[in-house]
């Protein structure tokens, strides 16, 4: 308990994942959601807040019992923790902000599955204290969000000309309304949101050279 | 004690699944009334969305009682049922019963436009159910005004069946042919010919939700075509 709450070495915690260890662009871990999710930003957002939420709490949870999981069943603990947190979250978001349930309605279950959650628990809240376990699910759960709110605002600023619901490409620029654009109707389905992940993936290598493997 | 003993696994594991399940049971209990509320709410605001009332989950419950002046359970004969609660019908159960045996509920909405019919239905969409809440004037023909949702359509996609300009469309369209046959409301893709006075545009990219829905509104309309055509006549 000697390191001070935000010395240098547990704030890496929060800052490495955003860059050079992303869940997303690096450990190519959560692939799944973030192609579900982001075709508009709002559903985005929400589920980067979720999973934080979860990835933070679980990590402590699972650090506090650390020294008392029987190891043989210890990913059954680690899923019961997640389930069980989940579940609070969904029933809590049904209760008291039921417009925020109904836009989420299947993905907060899939949180679940999120394979960042499994990994953070696994490779790091089993042999770290709960303070630096907390810090590791913020900054993993951030790590995901902004690629996902990233490639959330793109699919929706050129798939439906608008963000967060609100039209940002004016109305009469459209073909229909005889203006010379057409959305993207590509930018909506799946396969794109893999090709933006590509692309930040990309632009990220090219400004940090560490990362490109021989 | 050992942490590998077969001994302590199984306590630990025991003691983990009561504690859990006792968390996660109390909590259930202790949040079900205020989520059984919000449904209700919910579902009274998307019954008022469907003669054009828009309201909030706070005056939901007022507006409804102001506006909803009367409703009550019909059979596919078109007979009024006695004893049930329209507002508890569960749709979804109704759906699988034989024809005879369905219990349709209508609500009724004195609008500054006139009286209104309103029809709750239900189908499915691409990923899961999708339902709605649609009203017809007096003729019991023109459609007033449409309600859908849906539990989870892709969003930007199928989920825009939920969007005002979706519902909007539907404003104006008729259910009967010239000559009286029920033809519902067709959703069209780009470029398919259908009467305009009995179809709207569909959602591109959302066709098989569409379809769902175009299926529900057939199916459902014609559950009550009796109904209706007591009415008319």
């Amino acid at each position: 308990m000697s390191d001070p709450l935000f010395s240098k070495k547990n704030l890496t915690l929060l800052t490495e994942p955003l860059n050079s260890s992303n869940p997303i662009t690096v450990q190519v871990l959560g692939i799944c959601s973030a192609l579900a999710v982001t075709a508009q930003l709002k559903p985005a957002l929400v589920m980067a807040l979720s999973v934080m939420a979860v990835l933070a709490f679980s990590n402590v949870i699972i650090s506090l019992l650390r020294n008392t999981i029987p190891n043989r069943i210890r990913i059954i603990v680690q899923l019961v923790v997640v389930a069980a947190l989940v579940i609070l979250v969904d029933l809590i978001l049904k209760a008291y902000v039921f417009d925020v349930s109904k836009q989420l309605s299947v993905f907060v279950g899939l949180i679940i599955t999120n394979c960042i959650i499994m990994g953070r628990l696994e490779a790091f809240a089993l042999g770290n204290r709960p303070w630096q376990s907390f810090l590791d699910g913020i900054g993993n759960a951030a790590g995901y969000g902004w690629i996902l709110v990233v490639v959330g605002f793109f699919r929706e600023l050129l798939g439906s000309g608008s963000l967060l619901g609100y039209q940002i490409i004016p109305e009469n620029w459209y073909l229909s309304n005889g203006g010379f654009y057409e959305n993207n109707g590509m930018m909506i389905l799946p396969p794109m949101a893999l090709i933006t992940v590509g692309v930040i993936i990309w632009v990220q290598r090219s400004r940090n050279r560490k990362l490109i493997e021989d | 004690m050992d942490r590998n003993s077969n001994t302590y696994t199984f306590i630990y594991a025991a003691i983990m699944v009561v504690l859990v399940a006792a968390i996660l049971a109390s909590v259930a209990m202790a949040l079900k009334d205020r989520q059984n509320k919000n449904i209700e709410v919910e579902k009274k605001q998307n019954i008022l969305a469907s003669v054009n009332i828009s309201s909030t989950t706070s005056d939901a419950e007022k507006i409804y009682a102001e506006k909803i002046k009367n409703q009550y359970v019909i059979n596919t004969k078109g007979e009024v049922v006695e004893g049930e609660d329209a507002f508890l019908i569960d749709i979804r159960k109704e759906k699988s019963k034989k024809a005879e045996e369905k219990l349709l509920p209508v609500f009724e909405c004195q609008t500054e436009n006139g009286l209104k019919y309103i029809f709750p239905m239900r189908g499915s969409g691409l990923w899961g159910p999708v339902w709605g809440f649609v009203s017809l004037n007096e003729d019991m023909n023109t459609i007033y005004g449409a309600n859908f949702d849906h539990q989870g359509e892709t969003p930007g996609l199928g989920a825009e069946i939920s969007t005002t300009w979706f519902q909007e469309s539907f404003k104006g369209k008729r259910i009967f042919d010239d000559t009286g046959n029920l033809i519902s409301i067709t959703i069209t893709k780009a470029g398919q010919e259908a009467p305009e006075a009995h179809s709207v545009d569909g959602i591109s990219g959302g066709t098989i939700t569409s379809k769902g829905l175009e299926n529900m509104l057939l199916e459902d309309f014609n559950s009550y075509k009796e109904f209706l055509k007591k009415k008319k006549s």
